[in-house]
């Protein structure tokens, strides 16, 4: 079940642009509703498990537009300012994807639920939940913003990187607390990030009203210096009025070295197993614990990279309430990508046209900008819940036990119980995994005597697991 | 002997008197969560039902002019609110803590959508709840400001000792536990797990959404995102509690009391002007003891918690 949802990678930026307006919804459902047919043609398969991926998503969309309109169609009384030209949706689509400008704005709002999005998409990946991306946005900010003011004269291109990385880093061992503790104690992590986030927000709160407050004069806000220059990302289009910053390629990139790491590396491959199948991953002779680590410090460092390069490119200060409200917002765009990391790419640049495109809604219409948290709260009911979608446009339904999918088999682990003592309830679902070993990581044999040891028909027998 | 100006006796009495206060929004939302873990369903969305049930509160109470009514209106609206839970979680199967997120987004957007559309500009207030003294305790001078709270606040001390008769001493609660711990026995029974799963979130919602109208009720107005996190505090003092009514009570008196000294401090400081604190008496690092204590809990340092075996995992008939 895993692996279905990589296959579709070549098909999602070609649904990028149909997201964004909620249509081309009944041409797929033909293709959707394919359920097994015996030995389809390559493209056809490559097609039904597409349309099977993107059209719930899609029309999870569209339904939740369509819902938050009734919403402020009720409130207002007015259907001209839903569907008006000068109305609610006309207004979040100008100023989402208006102008080329607005685009620029987009996607660079669209960063850091980039970043934040794929460190909770590679947290569920190993079965991991990973509430805790804005508390590692924050660590990692308020560090990279330390960096970046308190080192002076350090020439253009290190100190950005510099900065960077500790920002990085922050990022990672804040987020490598909760793998350490639910490795070793199987202490949830669900908890353990709630409340490191509020750690991390009040130890961030204390530093910038004390310590690394911004003393200059006439200042009352909690907020560091501005970083140097020298410690400032580059911005793509100087001399224009388009901002974007280089994080953003840097991001999409980063979403295929997260691809690449899951698919062709051997921590990769092992994280995965560990999310599909503790029990058998650990029979299999990898380190339960060193994965759940290695995944909560990468999902921490990618979360820590939200908050550096939008202190470095955007901000270039951290201040109070910055990153407020991502934690969420990326466990959203995460599962509306279904943990793909190109379909978080895609769901992040959704959120980013949302949210860029709310200030221009506000602006024309009056309403509220909590509209959005609306429509990504619908949308990520509809995807999760995606039997109501399925029910709602007849689409015939997905095998059983696909449907709720959405997260490893190990996440619906019980709150408390450590990954280790997880229910093995869907043994069978290791057979595809055990077959493609060989095939998806090449490099596995060169590894270490362990991985060989591994290699050595150990996968049958985990799958055999009853 | 004074601190900043006050009797030691006084300091002590405001301090415990507003332990009280504060913890009450978090006994009640751990209740909350208390029945609906027990059935078998996780509720990280205790927040969400909070938030909810400060809003119904507020509006109700705006609607009818009785803060009472509020109190319904908010029970009312997270127990709504728990009924979408139950159905994403028990029916249609989805990952309990993503539908715990789903309803925590979705009332942080409602709430806050309505609430600017219609009281931004004007935001009229909901009337109070008076308050209710026990009768000869609450005329002492210093320590009678413990014994006179708002309703809510005696509702909450009420509703730890039924909610620990329920659990523990009537069948609804051996049904609550049975379904949470091995809803398969259960079943095999004859307790109809679906039912109990769906009437317990729905309860405990209903609970959360009481905590939730504290915070209206307290400063008798609304403000966007006013449960400000404290849902999640009070699903840390259910784990804190060992999933135990008395014990999660307890948990939240503990963390009532790092916030009214917290706030103690803070009036302190602001009183007396001068702000060199040592570094575990600044208000931000005293405020983050609970979280602090509640991961050393979870990592089992003080004793392992024991959830409800089967919560988290939605029953397949």
């Amino acid at each position: 079940m895993l692996y279905s949802w990589e296959s579709n990678v070549s098909a999602i930026s070609t649904n990028v642009d149909r997201t964004a307006g909620g249509s081309g919804s009944s041409s797929g459902s033909d293709g959707g509703g394919s359920g097994q047919p015996p030995q389809p043609s390559f493209l056809a398969s490559v097609w039904a498990q597409s349309s099977r991926s993107f059209l719930v998503p899609i029309l999870a969309i569209f339904t939740a537009l369509v819902l938050s309109g009734i919403v402020i169609w009720i409130t207002t009384g007015d259907l001209q300012k839903v569907i008006g030209p000068q109305g609610a949706f006309a207004g979040l689509w100008q100023g989402a994807v208006g102008t080329p400008r607005n685009i620029a704005a987009t996607l660079m709002t669209a960063t850091p639920y980039i970043f934040a999005g794929l460190s909770v998409a590679l947290a569920f990946k190993c079965g991991l939940f990973n509430i805790g991306a804005e508390g590692q946005l924050a660590a990692g900010a308020v560090t990279t913003a330390y960096v970046g003011y308190a080192i002076k004269g350090m020439p253009f291109p290190f100190h950005l990187i510099l900065a960077l990385a500790a920002g990085l880093i922050a990022g990672m061992l804040w987020g490598a607390i909760p793998g350490v503790l639910k490795a070793f104690t199987g202490a949830h992590e669900v908890i353990i990030t709630i409340m490191l986030n509020y750690i991390a927000l009040g130890i961030v709160a204390y530093l910038l009203g004390g310590p690394m407050k911004d003393r200059t004069p006439g200042n009352v806000q909690a907020r560091t210096p501005l970083i140097a220059s020298e410690a400032q990302l580059p911005q793509l289009f100087a001399g224009t009025d388009w901002q974007m910053h280089l994080g953003v390629p840097i991001a999409i990139m980063v979403a295929a070295l997260v691809y690449w790491f899951l698919k062709r590396t051997t921590w990769g491959f092992e994280i995965k197993t560990v999310g599909a199948n503790p029990h058998a991953a650990r029979y299999a002779g990898m380190s339960v614990p060193r994965s759940i680590i290695v995944a909560m410090g990468l999902a921490g460092m990618l979360a820590g990279a939200a908050g550096a390069f939008e202190v470095t490119g955007v901000t270039h200060r951290h201040e109070l309430g910055f990153g407020a409200g991502y934690g969420f917002d990326s466990i959203a765009v995460a599962l509306l990508g279904r943990t793909n990391p190109f379909g978080v790419v895609a769901a992040a640049i959704l959120f980013g046209g949302l949210k860029s495109g709310a200030s221009q809604m506000q602006f024309n219409t009056q309403i509220s900008g909590s509209i959005i948290s609306v429509v990504q709260g619908l949308i990520l009911l509809f995807v999760a819940a995606d039997v109501i979608i399925t029910w709602l446009y007849r689409i015939k339904a997905r095998p059983v036990g696909v449907s709720m999918a959405l997260a490893p088999a190990a996440l619906a682990a019980s709150v408390g119980a450590s990954a280790a003592e997880t229910p093995v309830e869907d043994a069978p679902e290791m057979e595809p995994i055990a077959q493609s070993y060989p095939k998806t990581d090449p490099d596995m044999g060169d590894d270490s005597p362990t991985t060989k040891e591994r290699g050595s028909g150990r996968y049958e027998a985990g799958g055999e697991e009853p | 002997m004074n601190i900043c100006g006050v009797a030691l006796d006084i300091l002590i009495a405001s301090v415990l008197a507003t332990t009280i206060r504060v913890a009450t929004p978090l006994t009640l939302g751990a209740l909350g969560g208390l029945f609906c873990e027990r059935s078998g369903v996780v509720n990280i969305a205790i927040e969400g039902m909070m938030l909810m049930g400060a809003f119904s509160a507020y509006v109700v109470g705006v609607l009818t002019g009785s803060l009472w009514w509020g109190l319904v209106g908010a029970i009312v609206a997270a127990g709504l609110m728990g009924l979408l839970h139950a159905l994403l979680s028990v029916t249609f199967k989805v990952d309990q803590i993503i539908s715990g997120t789903v309803i925590n987004i979705l009332a942080f957007g409602l709430t806050g959508f309505f609430y600017d559309q219609f009281f931004n500009r004007n935001a009229p207030s909901p009337g109070q709840l008076p308050t209710l003294g026990i009768p000869v305790l609450s005329d002492l001078e210093i320590w009678g400001r413990l014994f006179n709270h708002q309703p809510v606040v005696w509702a909450a001390l009420l509703l730890v000792a039924v909610t620990h008769f329920v659990i523990f001493f009537t069948p609804w609660g051996l049904r609550t536990r049975a379904v949470g711990e091995h809803p398969r026995a259960a079943d095999t029974v004859g307790i109809n797990v679906f039912f109990m799963r769906y009437a317990n979130v729905i309860i405990g919602a209903g609970i959360a959404g009481l905590g939730g109208a504290y915070f209206t009720v307290e400063v008798s107005r609304f403000s966007p995102g006013i449960t400000g996190g404290r849902g999640f505090i009070a699903l840390a003092a259910l784990i804190f509690g060992n999933w135990k009514p008395i014990n999660a009570w307890l948990a939240t008196l503990l963390f009532g009391f790092t916030q009214a000294i917290q706030i103690n401090i803070q009036q302190c400081v602001s009183a007396s002007g001068s702000s060199d604190l040592p570094f575990f008496f600044l208000p931000q690092i005293v405020g983050l003891l609970p979280y602090v204590v509640t991961i050393i809990v979870l990592a089992g340092f003080v004793g392992r918690s024991s959830p409800p075996a089967a919560v988290g995992v939605p029953y397949d008939k």
